[in-house]
């Protein structure tokens, strides 16, 4: 037969939706150029820096989200990452400095096969497109295309024992190239946990890309975890081990104000910070300049797939 | 304080004494810090329609105004130790200035708040100044500015009469401590900018103290 039909054409030949709008990004960067040519603004250190490789091969998952997502450059030179630095410019200013090679993850603890993964070995699981929501505690949001594997992947791997409750997540600590670490503002190195089914939801990744290309440092490379409907400090970044144990771990935020976040940390528009309000939140780039805050969704609009995780839980006691 | 700018005022030529100007100077001088602290409104002004205010621009202009009206509360409260340690009196010309531009950038700080960040929701508004103890504490430190900016003409000054103008101005001090508290209280956890803020105030606070404390015990 001649005539194609249409589902002859192969996923791998349609444009993304991430490749396609980034045409905007293409128009934007050739604006910017202009401005810093006229000496508007000076050129932006995130394109400066060029960007990661590309990884191939990543599939479409039906977990993404159609919103609009954040440019490359929103999402990678506004970031919270304190061992750069406090100020949201400081991890694009100063995390290029950070080692991501050689890099393992050691997973361990309550297992029957602990093991130490290299950084290449996971780079070569089947890894999908995640486009999801993220949720700032500090009531910002942005719409973030990662890719990754589910982290369940990794747990089947190492056979948790029946003593493994939770999971923690060990960030890497690297002084020589981490600025932000000799204040003591949080306790470093910084770490965060899950609760067993948390782990094991298909909705949480450990992310090794973004927008098709590996990530960013600013973004926590070379891995890092993505748990969508947690405020985003869950989501460990530049994670060197994993561990399994029966109590629940004290994670850096719980260490540093307990009465401000909680180890459950889920979007809840219903429990305010002790400091501010989480009812709305400011979706970055696309909230216009003189547009109210948009709404926040319970667990960040993932209730269909998380709540059921949660149920017979007091919620404003274990937020 | 008052006393001085009368002083200024009355115009009689004066033998003018090291670190003085001549009016036409100071007149300059005053020219051009007004024209330089229009600056940061002009940054945000040309800035917000030409994105240039970084990936969060609500975000630059609420903290660039709040900063802004802090570091001119500061800059009020230096004119009286730096006239008195430097004995450059005009210093004193300057003082209402840099006060209305204190205002000036807190009238915008809270304009941002209720129109960029709230949107005008007033029910949000009321609950966010009641539940959060930083939001009080800023909305309190606001107003007592109004009274100060209101009572800052030389006709408010006779009208009250030297003595109440000046009792009634020493909100300043208290008003500060509030603006301080209000940005210790607002940052998430790294407390460096807020605490740089505290230690000036409290140097300028504390030069008051003692010099109060001198003039008692001579």
């Amino acid at each position: 037969m001649l005539i194609r039909r249409p589902d002859a054409i192969k996923p791998s030949e349609i444009t993304p939706d991430s490749v396609y709008l980034r045409r905007r990004e293409f128009v934007k960067a050739g604006v910017a150029m202009l401005a810093g040519a006229t000496g508007l603004v000076s050129a932006g250190s995130v394109e400066a820096q060029g960007r990661g490789k590309k990884l191939a091969g990543a599939r479409m998952s039906n977990f993404s989200t159609m919103e609009k997502a954040n440019s490359y450059k929103e999402i990678t030179s506004y970031n919270n990452y304190y061992e750069f630095g406090t100020d949201k410019s400081d991890p694009a200013s100063y995390a290029q400095k950070l080692k991501t090679r050689p890099w393992t993850v050691l997973v361990d603890g309550e297992v029957k096969r602990p093991k130490r993964f290299d950084i290449e070995e996971l780079l070569k699981l089947p890894l999908e497109e995640r486009i999801y929501r993220l949720r700032c505690v500090e009531a910002w949001s942005m719409v973030i295309p990662w890719v990754g594997f589910e982290l369940k992947q990794l747990i089947q791997q190492v056979e948790p024992t029946g003593k493994a409750k939770f999971v923690e997540f060990v960030t890497v600590l690297q002084p020589e190239s981490m600025p932000g670490v000799r204040a003591p503002v949080l306790d470093w190195p910084y770490v965060e946990a899950l609760r067993m089914d948390e782990a094991m939801h298909p909705l949480t990744l450990l992310a090794v890309g973004l927008y098709g290309e590996t990530l960013p440092k600013q973004n926590g490379a070379p891995i890092r975890l993505v748990v969508p409907w947690k405020y985003g400090f869950k989501s460990a970044k530049s994670i060197v081990r994993i561990r399994f144990v029966e109590k629940q771990p004290k994670t850096a935020w719980v260490k540093a104000a307990s009465n401000e976040y909680g180890f459950y940390s889920n979007v809840n528009p219903d429990v305010d910070h002790p400091r501010w309000s989480q009812a709305t939140e400011r979706r970055i780039g696309q909230d216009g300049f003189f547009s109210p805050r948009r709404k926040t969704l319970m667990f960040n609009g993932y209730a269909d797939q998380v709540a059921r995780l949660y149920t017979g839980m007091d919620l404003r006691k274990f937020y | 304080m008052a006393a001085a700018s009368a002083e200024i005022r009355q115009g009689k030529p004066r033998a003018r004494k090291p670190g003085a100007l001549s009016p036409k100077t100071v007149a300059w001088t005053k020219a051009i810090i007004f024209v330089l602290c229009l600056g940061p409104f002009a940054r945000l002004l040309i800035g917000a329609p030409l994105d240039l205010l970084g990936i969060n621009p609500i975000e630059t202009v609420r903290r660039s105004t709040g900063t802004w009206t802090l570091v001119f509360v500061l800059a009020t409260l230096s004119v009286t130790p730096l006239r008195r340690l430097t004995g450059w009196h005009w210093l004193a010309r300057l003082r209402r200035m840099l006060g209305l531009y204190a205002f000036f950038y807190a009238l915008l700080h809270l304009g941002s708040y209720i129109w960029l960040e709230q949107f005008f929701d007033g029910a949000a508004i009321v609950k966010d100044i009641i539940k959060r103890p930083f939001i009080t504490i800023g909305s309190v430190a606001f107003a007592m500015m109004v009274p100060l900016a209101v009572t800052s003409t030389d006709a408010m000054v006779r009208r009250l009469g030297g003595k109440n103008w000046i009792a009634l101005h020493r909100l300043v001090y208290v008003l500060a401590i509030c603006g301080v508290i209000h940005y210790w209280w607002l940052v998430k956890r790294d407390i460096t900018q807020p605490a740089i803020y505290a230690l000036v105030l409290m140097v300028l606070l504390g030069y008051r103290v003692v010099a109060a404390l001198k003039k008692r015990t001579l």
